[in-house]
């Protein structure tokens, strides 16, 4: 019963997406290999480096709403 | 007979070569004085009047920070002909490339926000209305863009970048002391030490003379006007002279508020603009045209910026050469960008100085992601072939990344801990 809800849930938001979100999934099928690859390592380090920077884009949001 | 001859063929030679620079000169040019827009004359007039000539050692170092990250876009634009937004797509996969456009997409609306808010500031100093400014300068800008050629655009552009140096004979008219500029402003040093405000204004500084935008922008741009490997090298010439002009406009901003406003805690460019006017009528009005053109300069560049990024990314057609019925979407991207953003600065109360000083740091902080896959792309042989980057441009460019983590960290560290830092 659950996993027909779920399956069911599944197809329409397949559905819905392909019609919203179609150029989007398109673009993510073009770009789904990249050219140049990356090691894991490497990989994991600019995710690191990126919420970093987002922690530090959020600290600047904090000090800017406590100066308001 | 034999001289004239020589004389003559040199004058031919010269004349060829400014030419021909005339003609692949723009998207350098351009891009930096586009960069000294209404937040950095804010920044850089602040600056003056909180440290005088103390800092201006650190606006000259800006010069070849901003060259050696914008000279990268050039070649990677002529190279791969394409923009920055599509060749992380290409380079990286979609999920790095998301990232990318929605930090170039978050980071261009809000600098278009303060380039709105230095615009009606400079324009109620002679007392317009905020409302008609906005949408003056969105007439203008739709003239500008819908004029359908990519060299009309830069023409017109041009003649703004022109303006933009009004700050150098401003800095005249207040007769500064060379040798006090000279000592203080020369050797490196922090007027005040450490504090919590320096790491601020450091980094706003920084924010204001290398920005996201500015990658995108000047990759695009170079794309857009069809330059070739071969042009490669007035490209950087061109970026070196508007690096240049951005130290220079930068340095005699300061030179001004460092003059006349040092010591007073002044809150924004058209802050100084009006106290400037009580002390010389003239100088304060240079101040409000230069603040305004500067607003106006910097909307044009960034409301491009992510028209193009998105055009790249999504396959719409996206060249100022197509007409509007052409390019539907990248003439909608731009139109929804300048008037959301021009929206904001007409909410009554909001914080717009604050605003303004704030995202120039949001976008320093964010730059280091930008540069990281800057530097990865023109490293890959691949990709860049002959043009990749060499261990002196590696070098540069690393510190450069470095540094900015270093000092964003720095400023997140006193806002969180402010007790570590003097206030």
């Amino acid at each position: 019963m659950l996993s027909r809800f779920l399956s069911r849930c599944g197809t329409q938001w397949k559905e819905f997406s392909e019609k919203h979100f179609g150029k989007i999934l398109e673009i993510n099928r073009r770009y789904r290999k990249p050219r140049i690859q990356t090691s894991r390592w490497v990989w994991a380090t600019l995710l690191f480096l990126r919420l970093y920077l987002l922690f530090l884009v959020g600290i600047l949001f904090f000090k800017f709403f406590t100066l308001l | 007979m034999n001289l004239f001859s020589k004389l003559f063929y040199k004058y031919r030679r010269m004349s060829k070569v400014i030419r021909l620079y005339l003609l692949i000169s723009g998207p350098g040019i351009i891009v930096m004085l586009a960069d000294n827009d209404a937040g950095g004359i804010t920044t850089y007039t602040a600056t003056g009047a909180r440290f005088g000539y103390g800092l201006i050692w650190f606006l000259v170092l800006l010069g070849p920070a901003a060259y050696f990250v914008q000279e990268m876009t050039v070649r990677l634009g002529a190279v791969t002909k394409r923009g920055h937004a599509e060749a992380i797509f290409d380079a990286f996969g979609s999920f790095w490339g998301w990232f990318s456009l929605l930090d170039l997409v978050l980071v261009d609306w809000l600098t278009l926000i303060t380039e709105f808010i230095g615009m009606t500031a400079a324009l109620a100093i002679f007392g317009i209305p905020a409302w008609l400014t906005v949408l003056l300068v969105c007439l203008i800008m739709s003239f500008m863009v819908l004029r359908g050629r990519y060299w009309t655009w830069e023409k017109l552009a041009f003649f703004f970048c022109a303006l933009n140096v009004i700050y150098i004979p401003a800095a005249f008219l207040v007769h500064p002391s060379v040798s006090d500029v000279l000592r203080n402003g020369i050797i490196p040093h922090f007027p005040g030490g450490f504090s919590s405000e320096m790491f601020f204004f450091l980094m706003a500084n920084i924010g204001t003379t290398i920005a996201p935008w500015m990658v995108f922008f000047q990759q695009s741009a170079v794309v857009d006007k069809g330059l070739q490997e071969k042009d490669i090298p007035w490209g950087k010439f061109d970026t070196l002279m508007g690096s240049l002009f951005t130290v220079l406009v930068a340095i005699f901003c300061v030179v001004v508020t460092g003059t006349l406003l040092t010591g007073v805690n002044i809150q924004s460019a058209a802050e100084a603009a009006i106290l400037l006017m009580g002390i010389n009528p003239s100088l304060g009005t240079l101040l409000a045209i230069g603040l305004f053109n500067a607003g106006f300069l910097g909307a044009i560049c960034i409301s491009l910026a992510s028209s193009w990024a998105f055009g790249e990314v999504f396959g719409w057609a996206h060249s100022l050469n197509h007409k509007v019925r052409e390019a539907p979407w990248f003439y909608a991207c731009y139109f929804i960008t300048l008037l959301t953003a021009g929206g904001v600065v007409l909410i009554p109360g909001a914080p717009l100085v604050l605003i303004t000083l704030f995202v120039q740091v949001i976008a320093v902080t964010l730059l280091p992601a930008a540069l990281v896959f800057l530097l990865l792309l023109l490293n890959d042989r691949s990709i860049m072939g002959e043009y990749r980057n060499t261990l002196f441009q590696n070098i540069m460019s690393g510190t450069i990344i470095v540094a900015i983590i270093i000092l964003s960290t720095l400023y997140g560290v006193s806002a969180l801990f402010p007790s570590l830092f003097p206030a």
